[in-house]
């Protein structure tokens, strides 16, 4: 099968591999129709993330069709339309049973830190992803959804990651009704983010980012004021400034290891890797937030130290918050909001490109090429599929 | 430093301000500080605001919530997938977990990093440090698997650089132009005459 291949830092490419077997009584295979590149793919891209192995499959936002299920899979039938939470999960572990299906204890045996994810390295779990024909998927019954008719492939496959982390993102802040919400970062679900802050009452809703095409794309989607941080000479000044001297309410980082905006950080996180990514926006949000506050975290950092200001949050007297998106807990809510017309996630794919081309889509949305907002990788044959998938349905 | 009583005194000529000396006194108030609260009567024409103003629509409110909703996950213990490959496991568990990925197993150079590794628990730096050189040894040994199986990597295409030329040639020209010049003067200060030989 064709699949996307690391092969280091900056480098990969589309490659035939071995097919995906059952491992597991309780695995499918799922034939993939849409995967997406994901920012945190860029972690992994730009060699940031621990155990990221050369011959590594990428890709934890997919949705596809059931190929062939194990001998204990009851719920899932082949032909099925299925999206791919980005986590896998047991459901039955201590941490499943009280709903954070992020921290599932029972997919990764090589961290604790951290539960399994779908492509998403050594570090969590050594499972290949989806940016491939064919995709191994673990209890089959447990974690995938079957799609709703009604819903796009182009909505569903942004419900596996972007759309529910952005929502966990403004659901962790605590928004109250008329809070200032302050969003570091515009990509994918930093705009998510912004869009759910107003779903949860916001009074303001302000976008932090570095590249004009992507500050006009939220301001422009998700109705907000924004702010170009090269343009700004402190920025925690800044939004003091903004918010009457006060600071915002709730801050949010969106961006993780790969923040721009620090010299120091850039230096010792992004480029010596002496700290599990640059800290930038982490100091932004501690330093921007006001006293009694919320700071919530879901840009990704690496499992190594970072050089965060703990003091100046224990001073303020904050509030963090901080996972791995859970995602199942959303689905049902957010496929409201979605036939309601409260969101409309499909508008922010700017990019459709066959699985083939994965190098030039990978450059593309890391560099911030052509105006690039989300990009989707599609499998040959993926029309087929489909086809098969709607034959199965009616 | 001055301590006090070493403070040269001054006078004021009359008529002279006060701030001609350089100074100023008194800071301005910096007044009665209130966060700004839109009325909802200013925000309804945000698409959807308020859907979820109230914290029980909202599903991760409470965080941890059990017993859980939306899954089927069966009574009792996972059961366990056997082991076909070497897995490495971390030594912050009692053993390997019921499901595993079996993707690329540690080999050669790289994987004896790792297992190296794998001695050290996740609160040792140690073990992340090791990984990240496994990580980089492992892409040298990918270069020499292309090699060996006849394969000579395209690296430019991997790195996308038809999608640079194609949307951004300008700054390509420009990258190339700066790893030349970097190049060609590593190239002349290597290869230049000594003169005190």
């Amino acid at each position: 099968m064709l699949a996307m291949n690391y092969r280091g830092p900056y480098r990969v490419r589309a490659a035939q591999k071995p097919e995906p077997v059952i491992e597991h009584p309780g695995d499918a295979i799922v034939r993939v129709i849409r995967s997406c590149i994901c920012g945190s793919d860029l972690h992994l891209y730009h060699g940031m993330v621990p155990d990221t192995r050369v011959g590594h499959t990428f890709g934890h936002e997919f949705i596809g069709v059931v190929h062939e299920v194990g001998p204990a899979v009851e719920k899932l039938k082949v032909g099925d339309r299925v999206l791919v939470p980005f986590n896998l999960f047991c459901g039955s572990c201590y941490f499943c049973q009280h709903e954070l299906y992020g921290n599932c204890h029972n997919t990764n045996p090589q961290a604790t830190a951290v539960g399994g994810i779908y492509g998403y390295s050594h570090t969590a779990g050594g499972y290949d992803g989806g940016q491939a024909e064919l995709v191994r998927v673990p209890m089959a019954d447990v974690g995938p959804m079957v799609i709703p008719d009604d819903i796009h492939d182009d909505d569903a496959v942004l419900l596996t990651d972007a759309l529910p982390t952005g929502y966990q993102a403004a659901e962790m802040g605590d928004i109250a009704q008329g809070d200032t919400v302050v969003v570091f970062g515009a990509g994918p679900v930093g705009i998510f983010a912004a869009k759910s802050a107003w779903l949860m009452g916001a009074g303001r809703v302000i976008v932090v980012d570095e590249v004009e095409y992507r500050l006009e794309f939220v301001q422009r989607y998700a109705q907000c004021e924004v702010v170009n941080f090269r343009e700004v000479d402190d920025m925690a000044l800044h939004i003091k400034k903004m918010t009457d001297w006060m600071g915002a309410d709730v801050c949010i980082d969106a961006v993780g290891g790969d923040a721009a905006g620090s010299i120091a950080q850039t230096l010792t996180g992004r480029l010596m890797k002496s700290q599990a990514g640059a800290a930038t926006v982490l100091h932004w949000c501690i330093n921007s937030v006001r006293k009694g506050g919320n700071v919530s975290i879901v840009g990704v950092y690496g499992p190594t130290f970072n050089a965060v200001p703990i003091g100046n949050a224990l001073n303020k007297g904050l509030t963090l918050r901080m996972n791995q998106a859970s995602v199942k807990r959303h689905l049902p809510r957010l496929i409201e909001h979605i036939r309601e017309g409260r969101l409309n996630p499909k508008e922010i794919i700017t990019h459709k490109v066959p699985l083939e081309d994965v190098a030039d889509a990978y450059h593309i949305f890391s560099s911030k090429l052509d105006n690039c907002i989300k990009t989707v990788l599609i499998p040959p044959n993926a029309d087929q599929v489909r086809a098969v998938s709607a034959s199965a349905l009616h | 430093m001055e301590t006090r009583n070493q403070i040269a005194e001054h006078h004021h000529q009359p008529g002279q301000a006060h701030e001609e000396h350089g100074h100023v006194h008194t800071h301005p108030s910096q007044g009665h500080l209130v966060p700004r609260r839109p009325s909802p009567e200013e925000l309804k024409h945000i698409q959807g605001w308020g859907a979820d103003l109230d914290r029980k629509n909202r599903p991760g409110v409470p965080m941890e919530r059990t017993p859980p909703r939306f899954t089927d996950a069966k009574e009792g213990p996972v059961t366990q997938q056997p082991e076909r490959v070497e897995v490495l496991v971390s030594p912050e568990r009692p053993g390997i977990t019921p499901i595993f990925g079996t993707a690329q197993p540690p080999s050669g150079v790289s994987g004896a990093i790792r297992r190296v590794a794998f001695k050290s628990t996740e609160n040792d730096l140690r073990h992340w440090l090791l990984l990240l050189l496994a990580d980089r040894v492992n892409v040298v040994e990918g270069v020499v698997e292309d090699l060996a199986r006849g394969h000579v990597p395209n690296i430019f295409a991997e790195m996308g650089i038809k999608s640079e030329w194609k949307h951004n040639p300008a700054g390509l020209v420009k990258k190339a132009a700066i790893a030349g010049a970097v190049v060609g003067a590593a190239w002349y200060l290597l290869n230049r005459r000594d003169p005190y030989r």
